[in-house]
C-alpha cells in the first residue's frame, strides 16, 4: 500500500537529510580547496594532505588508535559474546537474568565523562600508570556491553531447535555450538566487533582522561588540531578518517554477508 | 565415544548448568566489575571525602561537595543542562518524526533512506562536530554566504553560542530519534489505516487516532536515546559552546583537568549519573505503560 | 455402524519376547509448579505408527522431548526406556533417534546435501559412503540429488524442506523416528500426499514412527495406534477405530469427531439394558435406555456419547419402537458432501442442539425431506451409544 506523504513532511525530511550530511560533505570538498582561510572555492590542491605527512604526531596517533582499537575489539568481542551466551543460555533464575540484562545497559547510558573520570580515579588509586595499557583497559570496559547487546539480540532471535536438531543427529554440545551456533552468530559478532572498533577508534572523551601525557590516540591529536588551527589540514584528516571508516564498514558488510564455510559435502 | 574426557566433561557440565553459565560470564563480568563498577564505587567514596592539598583527598567524611553543588553558580549549569537536553529532545522529535514517517512510506527507497540515517553512527563524532565548526565559525561557510548575500555587514557570531550547542546536540543525536520511531511505524499494519478510512476517518484523524498512539513506544524510546546523551554531553558544548556555554559534563571535566578538585568533580559526576538513571527509569516506565495500552 | 462391532484396523499387539522399542513407565515432567506430563505410560511396538494426539498444551510435545532427550523426566521413579534400556538422563546425541521438527530445523547455512550429511559426519562415516547414502536418502524422499544437493534451505518450498528434514533423519537409519507436527505448515493437498508417503515409508523401512499431532483426522488416517492426551495425561490409547467408536471419556469423544452427549441417572434394568432418567429436558419422555454392562448400577450417574451418524431422523409420529428419541425442530441443514448434517433444536429450548448425520444419497435426485422449522424426532437405538467414564 502506498499512501501519499504530505508535502511538508517530505520537505522536513529533505531538510533533515541535508542537515545531517551536507556539513560532512562540505568539509570533504574543502579539504581540496587551495586557500588557507577562505570559505570560497579557490582551486584544487592536495597541499593539505601533503602537510599531514609532516606531522609525526598524527601518524603516531593513528598507529596507537589502530592498536588500541584492534586489541580492545578482539577482547571485547570474545568477552561480550561469552557473556551474551551466558545470559541467553543460562536457564535458571529468571529474575537474576533480567537484572543482569538490565545491568548490561548501564555502561551504555553512563555519560562518557563519568566513565572517564571514575576510571582515572581508580587508576590513580591503584597506581596503574596512564598510557596504552590504561587506554586499552578502558576501551574494553565500555565495548563489552555493546558487543554483548548485539550478540544477545541475535541469540534471542535464533531458532533453538537448530541446536536440538544437531544433537539428535549425534552432535554433542560443543560440536553443535561450533557447527550450528557460531556460523549463525558470526554476523552478529562481526557487527558487534565493528561497532566496538568504531567506538574505540572514535573515542575522545574517555581516552582524554586515561591517556596520560605521552600516549595520544588519533582523536586526541585531531581534537588538538580542531581547537587550535583553522588550517584545512583538519578537513584533510577528517576526510581520511571518513574514508577509513567507510572502507571498514564495507569490508565488514562483505564479511557478514559471505557465507561461512559449509559442511564437507555440497 | 561415551567415555571420552570431552563427553564426561560435557555430561558433568550438563548436570551443573550454573557452572557453565558462570564460566561464560566470568571474563566479561570480572572486567566490568573491576573497570566499571569499582571505579564508580571509588568515585562515590571520593565524593564524600574532604579535599586534600594536591588535588587528592584526605581521610574523613563530608557532604561539602554536594552542598557546594547547590550554590547558584552550579545550579545554573545544572538548569542549563536540563533545559538544553529537553530542548534538543523536543527539536529532535519534531524533526525526526516526519523523517521516520517519510522513510516508512518510501517504498523501494526505504533501504537507502534508512542507510543514510544510520550512516552518521559510523562517522566520527569528532569529525561531525568539526564539520559544524567549519560551517558556523566567523570565517565559516554560513557567514561567508550571509556576507555575500548582504544579509549581514560583518560576521554574525554563531559559534560559541547556545545556538551552536543546540545545533550540535540535534546533529549528533537526531538519528537516535528517527530509528526507534521508524521501527514502530514500520510494524504498523496498513490494514489498520484502511479500517480507519472505511470507518470514515480523515487523514489527520487517522494519524492522530491510529498512527500516533501506536508509534508511542518508538517516540518514548527515541526521546530516551536523545535525552540521556544530551544530559551527559561533553564534546559538543566543549567545542561548539566554548568557555561560556558550560554543561554539567564540562564542569566535571574541569574539576579533574584544571581545578584539580577531584572530590567535587566526583560529586558532580554522581549527580549527573543519578539524573541519567532517573531519566532512564522514567522513560522505561512510560514505555511499559505505552506498551501495555498498545 | 454399530459401536459394538469388533474394532477394525490392523492388529498390532504382536506377541514378542523382545522389549518394546520405546516404553514410558509412569513418567512425569514438571516445570516449576506445573506438570507438563503426568504419570504417562505407554509402549511402542517395533514398526508401528503411533500417534500422540491432543490439543495444544496437553503435554504431547513435552512427551516427545522427553523421548528425544531434550528434557529429563522428574526423578520420581518414572522411566523412559529405549529398546529396554533406561535412558532418563542420556543426552540426545547418545540416543540414536531420528527426529523431524515442526519448523524442520534445517541448518540455514548448509546446503541440502550438507544438512543430510551432518548426522553421518557425527558418526565418523567415510566420505564416499556419506555421498552415496545422502544421495540414496534424498531419492527415498523423492528429491532428485542432482538438482537438489547443492541448494540452500532458504531456496526450497515448504514441501521440499519437509522432505529434506525427513531425509536428514532417515539417512541414519534410526530404529525410531520422532515427528513433531511435521505437516502443520504445508497446504492441505500436499499434506494429504505426505500422509500417504509417510505411511508408506513406515511400512517399507520397518522404522517405528512416533507422530505428534493436534489434527485428529491426520491421526486417524495414519496411525496403527493413537494415544489421546489431555491435561498432561493420556486419556485413552487404542486403534483409530477403538478411539473413534469406543471413546472412553467425553474429552476423547468430543476431540475426535463430533458427538452428542446425554447425561442421566440409572433407574434400573429395562429389557436387555438399563433405564436412565435424563438429567436435562433434552430427551423426550425424560428417559432413555443404555445397553447393559459398562459397570452401571441403579442410582449411579451415567453419561453417554452418540455419534451423529449413529442417529436417524423420523417424523415425530412415526418413530419405531425401542428407539431413544429427542423431539424438536430442525434448525439448520448443512450440506457436507458425503453426509448431510441436520441440527435439531430440542423442544426444551435452552439445551445444546443435537446433530444428526445422514448419508447423502444425492440431494439433487433424492433430496432429504427436512427443512428448517420442521418438527422432527432425532433417534438412536439403545446399543448405538458409548457409555463414558467420568473424567
Amino acid at each position: 500500500m502506498r499512501r501519499a506523504v504530505p508535502g511538508w513532511v517530505l520537505g522536513v525530511a529533505g531538510a533533515v537529510y541535508a542537515f545531517l550530511h551536507l556539513p560532512v560533505l562540505i568539509i570533504v570538498v574543502f579539504s581540496f580547496n587551495d586557500s588557507k582561510f577562505s570559505a570560497d572555492w579557490v582551486g584544487f590542491t592536495l597541499e593539505w594532505y601533503r602537510r599531514l605527512f609532516e606531522r609525526p604526531d598524527l601518524l603516531r596517533g593513528l598507529r596507537l588508535s589502530l592498536l588500541v582499537g584492534g586489541i580492545s575489539t578482539v577482547v571485547a568481542a570474545v568477552f561480550g559474546t561469552l557473556l551474551a551466551l551466558a545470559l541467553s543460555r543460562g536457564r535458571r533464575r529468571r529474575g537474576a537474568r533480567s537484572l543482569a540484562e538490565g545491568l548490561l545497559y548501564v555502561p551504555v547510558v553512563t555519560p562518557e565523562v563519568v566513565v572517564g573520570v571514575s576510571l582515572l580515579m581508580v587508576f590513580a588509586v591503584a597506581g596503574i600508570p596512564l598510557g596504552i595499557g590504561s587506554i586499552t583497559i578502558a576501551h574494553i570496559a565500555f565495548n563489552i556491553s555493546f558487543v554483548a547487546i548485539v550478540v544477545l539480540a541475535r541469540l534471542e532471535g535464533m531458532d533453538r531447535t537448530l541446536e536440538e536438531a544437531a544433537m539428535v543427529l549425534g552432535a554433542d554440545e560443543l560440536t553443535a555450538f561450533r557447527r550450528i551456533t557460531v556460523p549463525q552468530l558470526w554476523p552478529a559478532i562481526l557487527a558487534g566487533g565493528l561497532l566496538a572498533f568504531t567506538m574505540s577508534f572514535d573515542d575522545y572523551v574517555i581516552t582524554s582522561f586515561v591517556a596520560g601525557a605521552g600516549s595520544s590516540t588519533l582523536p586526541i591529536v585531531v581534537y588538538g588540531m580542531v581547537r587550535r588551527t583553522v588550517e584545512p589540514s583538519v578537513n584533510a584528516i577528517s576526510t581520511l578518517i571518513l574514508v577509513v571508516t567507510a572502507v571498514l564498514i564495507f569490508v565488514a558488510d562483505r564479511l557478514a554477508q559471505a557465507r561461512p564455510p559449509a559442511g564437507r559435502v555440497g | 565415544m561415551t567415555g571420552s574426557p570431552r563427553r564426561v566433561l560435557l555430561e558433568w557440565l550438563h548436570r551443573r548448568p550454573g557452572i557453565g553459565t558462570g564460566v561464560l560470564a566470568a571474563p566479561a563480568g570480572l572486567w566490568l566489575v573491576a573497570f566499571f563498577l569499582v571505579p564508580l564505587l571509588v568515585m562515590a567514596a571520593y565524593s564524600w571525602m574532604p579535599r586534600g592539598i594536591y588535588g587528592g583527598v584526605e581521610a574523613g567524611i563530608t557532604a561539602e561537595h554536594y552542598r557546594r553543588f547547590f550554590e547558584p553558580l552550579y545550579l545554573r549549569i545544572l538548569g542549563r543542562t536540563l533545559l538544553w537536553a529537553v530542548g534538543a529532545t523536543a527539536i529532535c522529535l519534531a524533526l525526526g518524526y516526519p523523517v521516520a514517517y517519510a522513510i516508512a512510506r518510501s517504498g523501494r527507497w526505504r533501504r537507502w533512506l534508512l542507510f543514510l540515517v544510520i550512516l552518521p553512527f559510523w562517522t566520527s563524532f569528532l569529525v561531525r562536530t568539526f564539520a559544524l565548526i567549519f560551517l558556523l565559525r566567523d570565517t565559516g561557510l554560513l557567514n561567508g554566504w550571509l556576507l555575500r548575500l548582504g544579509l549581514a555587514a560583518e560576521p554574525v557570531p554563531l559559534l560559541y553560542t547556545p545556538f551552536a550547542v543546540m545545533v550540535g546536540l540535534v546533529h549528533g543525536y537526531l538519528p537516535l530519534m528517527v530509528l526507534p520511531i521508524y521501527a514502530s511505524l514500520e510494524k504498523l499494519d496498513p490494514a489498520l489505516l484502511e479500517a480507519a478510512e472505511v470507518l470514515g476517518a480523515r487523514p489527520w484523524a487517522r494519524f492522530r487516532r491510529v498512527v500516533l498512539p501506536l508509534s508511542r513506544p518508538g517516540v518514548i524510546a527515541g526521546c530516551l536515546l536523545v535525552f540521556v546523551p544530551s544530559l551527559g554531553a561533553y564534546l559538543t558544548p566543549d567545542l561548539l559552546g566554548g568557555a561560556k556555554q558550560v554543561m554539567v559534563g564540562n564542569l566535571v571535566q574541569s574539576q579533574f583537568a584544571t581545578a584539580r578538585n577531584w572530590p567535587f568533580g566526583a560529586a558532580v559526576s554522581f549527580v549527573l549519573m543519578a539524573l541519567v538513571l532517573v531519566a532512564v527509569l522514567v522513560f522505561l516506565r512510560a514505555r511499559d505503560r505505552a506498551g501495555a495500552e498498545g | 455402524m454399530s459401536p459394538s462391532a469388533p474394532p477394525a484396523g490392523t492388529p498390532v499387539a504382536r506377541p514378542t519376547t523382545r522389549p518394546p522399542v520405546v516404553e514410558f513407565v509412569t513418567v512425569s515432567k514438571s516445570f516449576g509448579d506445573t506438570r507438563a506430563v503426568d504419570r504417562v505410560s505407554f509402549a511402542l511396538h517395533s514398526g508401528e505408527f503411533f500417534s500422540i494426539l491432543g490439543p495444544s498444551g496437553c503435554g504431547k510435545t513435552t512427551t516427545l522431548r522427553l523421548l528425544a532427550g531434550f528434557e529429563a523426566p522428574d526423578d520420581d521413579g518414572g522411566e523412559v526406556r529405549i529398546e529396554g534400556e533406561v535412558v532418563n538422563h542420556r543426552r540426545p546425541y547418545q540416543r540414536r533417534l531420528g527426529m523431524v521438527f515442526q519448523s524442520y530445523a534445517l541448518f540455514p547455512h548448509m546446503s541440502v546435501a550438507a544438512n543430510v550429511a551432518f548426522g553421518l559426519e557425527q558418526r565418523a562415516t567415510p566420505a564416499d559412503e556419506i555421498a552415496e547414502r545422502v544421495a540414496r536418502a534424498l531419492e527415498m524422499v523423492r528429491l532428485e540429488p542432482g538438482p537438489f544437493a547443492r541448494r540452500m534451505p532458504a531456496s526450497l518450498s515448504g514441501g521440499e524442506r519437509q522432505r529434506v528434514a525427513l531425509a536428514r533423519a532417515l539417512v541414519l537409519e534410526p530404529p525410531i523416528l520422532l515427528l513433531d507436527e511435521p505437516l502443520g505448515a504445508i497446504d492441505l493437498k500436499l499434506r494429504k500426499a505426505m500422509q500417504l508417503e509417510l505411511r508408506t515409508l513406515n511400512r517399507e523401512l520397518g522404522i517405528t514412527f512416533l507422530y505428534v499431532t493436534h489434527d485428529q483426522e491426520e491421526a486417524l488416517t495414519m496411525s496403527d495406534r493413537i494415544a489421546v492426551m489431555d491435561h498432561a495425561r493420556i486419556a485413552q490409547i487404542g486403534t483409530p477405530a477403538e478411539i473413534y467408536e469406543n471413546p472412553r471419556t467425553a474429552f476423547v469423544a468430543q476431540f475426535i469427531g463430533d458427538c452428542n452427549l446425554f447425561d442421566g441417572v440409572v433407574e434400573g434394568p429395562a429389557g436387555a439394558g438399563w433405564a436412565v432418567t435424563a438429567s436435562s429436558g433434552l430427551v423426550a419422555g425424560g428417559r432413555f435406555t443404555v445397553p447393559s454392562g459398562a459397570g452401571l448400577a441403579p442410582g449411579g450417574a451415567v453419561r453417554i456419547a452418540v455419534r451423529p451418524e449413529w442417529m436417524d431422523l423420523f417424523p415425530p409420529d412415526a418413530v419405531p419402537a425401542r428407539e431413544n428419541r429427542v423431539d424438536g425442530t430442525v434448525r439448520e441443514v448443512f450440506y457436507r458432501g458425503e453426509t448431510v448434517h441436520v441440527v435439531v433444536a430440542a423442544g426444551g429450548g435452552g439445551d445444546r442442539p443435537v446433530v444428526v448425520a445422514l448419508r447423502n444419497e444425492g440431494q439433487l435426485v433424492r433430496p432429504l425431506p427436512w427443512r428448517p422449522g420442521d418438527p422432527v424426532a432425532a433417534c438412536w437405538q439403545p446399543e448405538d451409544c458409548q457409555v463414558l467414564e467420568a473424567e
